[in-house]
Parts: structure tokens; C-alpha cells; sequence
């Protein structure tokens, strides 16, 4: 019989069975977006990802995960122009956060500790070529032999590296953290052939009998302009002067050196020539500070060491140890031009740092593939006209820079890779941006960046070492926990602890959440108080 | 090399958790096995802040006490939303008599625990404004005067939300309500009314009181924590923004409790004895045009007719509650727990 209280008809029941979901009109979803520094990315790592790990203290993973993409973080972390910091949403909040630091510590973490490069891949059995070792060829045959195929190397120079050895002055990138990167990619079996300069390339292949051909001969040579000289002056290219700095044999310059050209090249000549003993280095710049191509870092460092600088200068003629510089002025377009007056200035050598141009001889002697304004021309795959022959790095339409030439690299393989197993590359859709409106800042707290140590300057003016310091372990961390893992869930909680419903599960030990639409009510507060923007709100179908 | 302290900065530090703070340092709600106090099923509206307040704080009470809690409800939204007869949101022993004598109950509740010799098991007395300021004034303040030992939340929506949005006296100046219309000269409820009850608690000498928001919630939950090392006597003051009452939209509950806090408008501290031991400082300073625009009931101070000086009125109780409890500081605001240094 009825065993309940007086007045009472039924039992008690749970609000579960009270299936608030079907009031919803929208719902909330989790998805991944793309952080923006990944996007920046020329060498396409996924940086929020390798940070995720470093967060954690795991440097193995972090490193792991960024080898993924690029195999030189210690190279990167030191001359990458890190586009990502520019891109990074925390520049909103406070500052960007120093991811490049970061890299570099793990970079040097794994060489410490003797971290290998993943293994090969299985033989395929496909041979690939691959001219030039410079970053663009060696991330080539990086990627290459994890897919398993077969690569030789072949670089004119008597070492690997290309303008990462014979561009990039010592104190940027000291040779031993160069040579050690490099070895290690060498180490997974790729076939090296150096002092060799190809001379025909559809000659090589055949003899070979290679499936595919990867060009990233750079762009080696100096531009020249014609300037007025006399016979006793002396007049060099910055590519040249570095190259020859490179090679321990470094030409005299004398006391006075002036170098003309406003990019990082001319700022490499002009610190390399104030560590070879140069009193004066002066760069002479046609336009004003502000308009110099060169990264404001590098041009810092460079007027610390004491390098002066002449911006709105062109140099009209060069007479034994004088040189003439004509003064210039912005016009209404903001374009220099000349005011007829000149200025006499002493100078030992002028070096020319005006830009570099690709050794085309190898490709017109070839004729099959095409060129274009000086630069070999690609399609998205990076394959050339010539079918089977692709190109990348400097000599292709692209920024110039050590960065550009690793995600070629990699871009490059995976043409290869395609085209030697004769299928097409599969394209994946780009995420949707993580941009700043996404996220809800409130949630990270204020901290500011570490600043990476720099070597004192009066021990910068004779030698080549390291200028710009790496970060400790305690401050590599705590920079890496300033990301603030944009679109991308770090498992915070706050889904899960701000649901007024309870809808948020907890799903454990993979740190994941699942919304229970059962009794999601579509509130939205989720999504509105996700730090990184990870939940969107989605209509639902009625 | 020198180290500079600085604040702990990990992402998600004022977030409810994060994977690598230790489980100290988590809060109860990033407890995937926390109590879930009041359940799913509830019929609160879409984005109501006094079904989150409620959770935070028993769950927190209930981690604090070992779960050995007894909830008493006054009538109000949070009881009519959570036990429709025959269903209850309660996962915990909950008891609910009349809109005002929840304080009286709960008196009665501790003295039986007290006759049982239970002192094991808490009370915890709750309601919402209308049951706390207005109706159950006189209660509450025999509560507090005898000294009982019953930790009494009030969740302050500012108004009888549930009955259709009539003026409580915890309703803010200005803000429009069915008995507060926007009609006449002064437009909204009166300036000058109302009950500012944290402060009339701490006149009663009692052991604690505190004010919190939904918004903070390391700061919610770590006043429960401490209201429960005291007997006697104590009061928690959450404010829990109301959707439907104050016309905000349903994902903005927590942004606009921030807000409250932000601006002043809604002081946070706490206080031992009649004595305030400890403020929330402001970490962005806000001014309240930014607050009032996301809710309908201050729509009419904005738009055609706007009237900026009532707004400058707000504003200038905000800059009084900022005085009074030295809300403003010039260090940057770090979260309650955690922090760390960095070599420089």
C-alpha cells in the first residue's frame, strides 16, 4: 500500500529527469583555431604546440613537437626574424611573448642533452637530388629521408650550411651550434657530395638516375652599382666580404669602412668589419632610419657596438680613400631625391650590401626551367617547369630570409614526396584565426617578457662571440607559460566550473571537456569565459 | 644575479583551474568529483547567476566541512527553480519553510544538532535579497544577535526576480524595475534607500562577514573556507547577476559580475569581528557607463535621452565604495594564490 507520508502521492525524483537542453537555441561547441603565431610561421611550425609542452616543463616533448617541422631550433632561435612575435596576440595584453627565446633554449637543450632527430622512414626506394645545403636544401632532405626516400646533397661550398655559414657572422650563430644541428640531419643518412658545382642539371639526374630534383642554390651574388671609382680604391660586395670572413681568410679593410645598403646584410658587414678591427663603420643608407629593411633588434645591437649611421646619403663617387656622398631629401611621396649637395667623407673600403642576386648561369644553360626577374619560377608545390624539378629557398619569389628557406624545405618534400608516388598533395584547410577578439584576456595575469641577456659591449669589439645570450631553464619556463595557447583548449576548468547547469564534463586523464546537451541550456557563458576562445556558439537546426 | 619577485603568471590563473597548478591549489569547482550541490535539471534561467553562486559556495562548504552540511532555504528564486514537486536539484540535506524565517529555522536546525550533540554537521542558511534585506530582515538579525552558528548566504540579484522583478531594498539607484518605473524626473529606483547589509552585519560584531561575486571564483570559495573556521554568527554576501531581471544577456552573467566589482559599484572584502581585514583591489579600473550599457534596466540613461547625470550619481557611489574600502592600488593584481619569482 502506500508507504508515503500524509498528503504525499509520489516520490521524490531528480531535476535529471528534467531535460533543460531543449530549451536551447544555440550551442556551444569546442573547436581548435589557429593561433596566429603558427600562422606567421614561415617554417609552418605549430608554436602554441611545442610551447603547450614546454609549459609543462617537458622540454623533450616541446622539442620533439618542434622538430616536427623544423630541424634546427637552436639555429632558429637564434637567427629567425620571428614574424610569430610580431603576429602574437599578447602583444594586445602586454608584450609578445619571446617565443624565439624559447625555441633557442630548446634547441640548446637538446644538443645538451644529445637528442636525436626522429628516425629515417622505411626505404621507398626513390632518389632525390638535392643542390645546395643551405636551410632550404637540408630541411629538403630532412623531410625527405623521414619520408624514407634516398637524398644526396651536393653544395659547391667546402661545407654544409650555405648562408647560414657563409652570410651569417659568427657572433649570431656561433659554428659549433651550426655544425651540430646540420650533423644531425646528416645523421639520418643522407649521401653529402661537397666542393661539387652542378653543372648540368638534367646531366646529373640521369647519371644518377634520380626521381626528382630539389634547386635551392640561393642567391649568392652582391648586386653592383656603378659608382665613379678610382683605380686605387677599394670596393667590395658584403656577400663576398662575408663569405671570406666565413672562411677564416677575412680581406684588409683599413681603418675607415663605410658600407652602403640599409638591410640586415649591411649590418652584418658593418659589426663584421668593427670586429676586424675597423675604428669607423658607417653605414650610408639612402632613405631615412625608419625605412631601413634591417629588424630594429639588429640595428639596435649595431649602434651599441658603434656603428654610426648616415640615412637620406647616396654615394656619388668613390676617389682612393674619400668618398662623395650626395645628400637626399623625401619628396611629398615619401620617395628620396637628390639636393645636389655633397659631402666629402673618408673611407678605407666600401662595402656594397644592396641585395642579392641568384646564380642563374646553371638554369639558363639548362633552358627548361622558367625564370623570371631574376628568380626561378614555382608553383604551389614548388615544382619548376621542368617536371620532377623543384625549387625553393632564395632563388624563388619569396622573403629572403634563413626561415622562409626551412618551410621551403619541407613544402618542397611533400611535392616530392607526391610527385615520386605520383599522386597530389593534399591540401588541408587552414583553421579558422585565433584573433584577439576570441579571447577573454582576463583570465592570464600580468607579466611582463623576459628579456634575453646580451654579452657586455666592450667585449663585442674585437671577437666573434655570442652577442645575444640564451634564456635559464627558470626563465625559459615562465616565458613559455606567458602563451596564452590562443583558440587552442589548455584545460583551464573554466567551461567546466562556470556552467550554471553543470553541462560541462570532465572527461579525465586526456584533460578534455564535453558539453552534456542533455542539459546545456545554450547560455553561452562557456564560451564568453574561455580565456583562449576554444567554444564557439553554434545555432541549432529547429 | 638578483631576483625580483613578480606575480605568478601561468595562463589561467584566475581561471577555475589549470593542469599545472597542484590540487591545492585548484579550486573545489575544478574537482571533477566536487559535490555538484544543486544538479542538472534545475529550472533557472539560461545564464543564472544564483544557480552558479549557489553551487560555488555549498560545494565549497561541503569540501570545507568534511560534506557534513544542512541547507536551509528561504522562498525565493533559487528554492522554486530547484524542487518543483516531486523533483529536486538537491544533492544535499535541504530544507525549506517560508520566504522569511529562514534564519529562524536555521537557528532551530543548530540548536537540534547542538541538543544531538552533532557539531560535526554545519549549517548553512540561504536566500535571496528580497528573503535576506526585506523579508527576513528581523530574523537574520535575531540570528546574528544571538550568535548561532549558521553561516547565512545571502544571493543578491538586487530584486524579486522571481515574482516578476519588483524593487528589493538591495536594488540598485536608478535601475529600472516593475515597482521602479521609467517615469518622471528620476527615472528608476530612488537614490538615498536601500540597505547596504554586509555593513549593518558587521555591526553586529559578528565573527564573519564577507562580500564575494561569481566572478572571482578562488576569492568565492576561499571566503567559504574561512566563514567555516568560525562558530557563531557569520554572513556571506555573493551578488549573482540576474539575466531576466537586470536585462543582460545570458552569456555575460560573470563578465558583468567582474564589471561590478571592477567599477566599485560592488565592493569585495572581508571582515573579522566588525573590522574589514581584507579588500579585492581593483585590477582594471572600470568606469560604470561600461557596466550599466550591458543591462536593460539602465537602458534609459543611455541612447535618446541620455542622462549623464544620473550616471555621474553612479559613478560617484562607486568612487565612494573605492575610498571607503581603498579599492585602488597601484601594484599590479595577482590572483589569491600563487606566485613566483624570476631571475633578473
Amino acid at each position: 500500500m502506500n508507504k508515503r507520508p500524509f498528503a504525499i502521492t509520489l516520490d521524490v525524483g531528480s531535476s535529471r529527469a528534467n531535460h533543460t537542453g531543449s530549451w536551447r537555441v544555440e550551442r556551444p561547441v569546442y573547436v581548435d583555431r589557429l593561433p596566429p603565431c603558427n600562422n606567421a610561421c614561415p617554417a609552418g611550425e605549430n608554436i602554441q604546440g611545442w610551447l603547450y609542452e614546454a609549459e609543462s616543463g617537458n622540454y623533450e616533448a616541446a622539442w620533439r613537437a618542434l622538430v616536427e617541422e623544423n630541424p634546427f631550433p637552436a639555429i632558429m632561435g637564434r637567427i629567425c626574424f620571428h614574424p610569430c612575435e610580431t603576429a602574437c596576440n599578447r602583444v594586445q595584453v602586454d608584450e609578445a611573448v619571446g617565443i624565439n627565446a624559447v625555441e633557442r633554449f630548446l634547441g640548446d637543450y637538446a644538443l645538451a642533452h644529445g637528442l636525436r632527430l626522429p628516425h629515417p622512414g622505411a626505404a621507398t626506394g626513390h632518389r632525390v637530388l638535392v643542390v645546395g645545403a643551405g636551410p632550404a636544401g637540408l630541411s629538403a632532405a630532412y623531410h625527405l629521408r623521414r619520408m624514407g626516400h634516398y637524398v644526396r646533397l651536393v653544395d659547391s661550398s667546402p661545407k654544409l650550411g650555405g648562408m647560414m655559414r657563409y652570410g651569417i657572422p659568427a657572433y649570431r650563430l656561433p659554428r659549433d651550434v651550426l655544425d651540430a644541428e646540420i650533423a644531425r640531419v646528416i645523421d639520418m643518412g643522407v649521401d653529402v657530395v661537397l666542393d661539387h658545382n652542378v653543372q648540368d642539371i638534367e646531366r646529373e639526374r640521369e647519371l644518377g638516375n634520380f626521381d626528382a630534383v630539389f634547386l635551392a642554390v640561393g642567391a649568392q651574388l652582391g648586386k653592383r652599382v656603378d659608382i665613379p671609382a678610382g683605380d686605387s680604391s677599394k670596393i667590395l660586395d658584403a656577400v663576398t666580404f662575408l663569405h671570406q670572413v666565413a672562411d677564416e681568410r677575412p680581406p684588409m679593410l683599413g681603418r675607415r669602412v663605410v658600407v652602403y645598403g640599409g638591410g640586415d646584410t649591411a649590418l652584418d658587414a658593418a659589426r663584421t668589419a668593427r670586429r676586424l678591427g675597423a675604428t669607423e663603420a658607417v653605414i650610408v643608407y639612402r632613405r631615412t632610419q625608419d625605412q631601413m629593411p634591417a629588424h630594429g633588434e639588429e640595428l639596435t645591437q649595431a649602434l651599441g657596438e658603434g656603428v654610426t649611421l648616415r640615412w637620406l646619403s647616396t654615394i656619388n663617387q668613390v676617389d682612393g680613400d674619400t668618398i662623395m656622398i650626395e645628400k637626399m631629401r623625401l619628396n611629398a611621396e615619401g620617395f628620396p631625391e637628390a639636393t645636389g649637395e655633397f659631402e666629402a667623407l673618408g673611407a678605407d673600403a666600401v662595402v656594397l650590401a644592396l641585395g642579392q642576386e641568384t646564380d642563374l648561369t646553371l638554369l639558363e644553360r639548362d633552358g627548361r626551367v622558367e625564370v623570371k626577374d631574376g628568380v626561378v619560377q614555382v608553383a604551389s608545390d614548388l615544382m619548376t617547369s621542368d617536371r620532377g624539378v623543384f625549387a625553393g629557398g632564395d632563388a624563388v619569389p619569396a622573403n629572403r630570409t634563413a626561415t622562409v628557406a626551412v618551410g621551403h624545405g619541407k613544402k618542397a618534400a611533400r611535392g616530392i614526396d607526391a610527385f615520386v608516388r605520383g599522386v597530389s598533395v593534399e591540401s588541408v584547410a587552414k583553421h579558422e584565426l585565433a584573433s584577439f577578439e576570441h579571447l577573454n584576456t582576463w583570465y592570464y595575469s600580468d607579466a611582463e617578457r623576459t628579456q634575453r641577456p646580451e654579452l657586455e659591449k666592450v667585449r663585442r669589439q674585437d671577437n666573434f662571440e655570442e652577442v645575444v645570450l640564451g634564456l635559464t631553464e627558470r626563465n625559459a619556463l615562465f616565458e613559455a607559460r606567458r602563451c596564452m595557447s590562443c583558440g587552442n583548449c589548455f584545460e583551464c576548468d573554466n567551461c567546466f566550473g562556470v556552467c550554471p547547469d553543470n553541462a560541462v564534463m570532465k572527461l579525465g586523464a586526456n584533460g578534455k571537456y564535453e558539453i552534456d546537451y542533455d542539459f546545456c541550456k545554450g547560455c553561452g557563458i562557456c564560451a564568453r569565459e574561455c580565456p583562449c576562445g576554444a567554444i564557439t556558439m553554434v545555432p541549432e537546426l529547429i | 644575479m638578483t631576483r625580483r619577485p613578480i606575480h605568478f603568471y601561468q595562463v589561467g590563473s584566475f581561471a577555475v583551474g589549470n593542469r599545472l597548478l597542484s590540487d591545492g591549489e585548484r579550486t573545489v569547482q575544478s574537482d571533477a568529483a566536487r559535490t555538484n550541490s544543486i544538479d542538472s535539471g534545475h529550472r533557472a534561467c539560461q545564464g543564472c547567476g544564483e544557480a552558479l553562486g549557489a553551487r560555488y559556495a555549498l560545494d565549497a562548504a561541503m569540501r570545507a566541512t568534511g560534506n557534513r552540511v544542512v541547507a536551509v532555504n528561504a522562498t525565493g528564486c533559487l528554492e522554486v527553480f530547484s524542487t518543483p514537486y516531486p523533483e529536486t536539484s538537491w544533492r544535499i540535506p535541504w530544507l525549506h519553510s517560508l520566504f522569511g524565517n529562514a534564519p529562524a529555522v536555521a537557528t532551530g536546525v543548530a540548536a537540534a544538532l547542538r541538543v544531538k550533540g552533532r557539531d560535526d554537521v554545519r549549517v548553512v542558511s540561504q536566500a535571496g535579497d528580497g528573503g535576506t534585506v526585506d523579508i527576513g530582515f528581523g530574523a537574520l538579525s535575531g540570528m546574528f544577535e544571538r550568535n548561532d552558528d549558521v553561516l547565512f548566504i545571502c544571493y543578491d540579484n538586487e530584486g524579486y526576480m522571481n515574482t516578476g522583478v519588483q524593487r528589493s531594498a538591495a536594488t540598485p539607484p536608478a535601475a529600472r524595475t516593475a515597482t521602479t518605473e521609467v517615469v518622471g524626473p528620476h527615472p528608476g529606483n530612488a537614490f538615498g534607500q536601500g540597505k547596504d547589509l554586509p555593513r549593518i552585519a558587521m555591526a553586529h560584531d559578528v565573527a564573519y562577514v564577507a562580500t564575494a561575486t561569481v566572478a572571482d571564483l578562488h576569492d568565492l570559495e576561499a571566503k567559504v573556507e574561512r566563514a567555516m573556521q568560525f562558530r557563531g554568527a557569520r554572513y556571506l554576501h555573493i551578488l549573482v547577476p540576474c539575466p531576466l531581471g537586470w536585462g543582460s544577456d545570458s552569456s555575460e552573467t560573470i563578465h558583468v559580475a567582474r564589471l561590478a566589482k571592477e567599477t566599485g559599484l560592488f565592493p569585495v572584502f572581508e571582515a573579522e569581528y566588525g573590522v574589514v581585514t581584507s579588500v579585492s583591489k581593483i585590477r582594471r579600473v572600470t568606469p560604470v557607463e561600461e557596466y550599466l550599457k550591458l543591462q536593460r534596466r539602465f537602458a534609459h540613461l543611455f541612447g535618446k535621452n541620455p542622462r549623464p547625470d544620473i550616471v555621474t550619481h553612479l559613478q560617484e557611489i562607486a568612487n565612494r565604495n573605492i575610498e571607503r574600502y581603498g579599492l585602488r592600488d597601484e601594484e599590479v593584481v595577482a590572483p589569491r594564490h600563487a606566485r613566483t619569482e624570476v631571475e633578473v
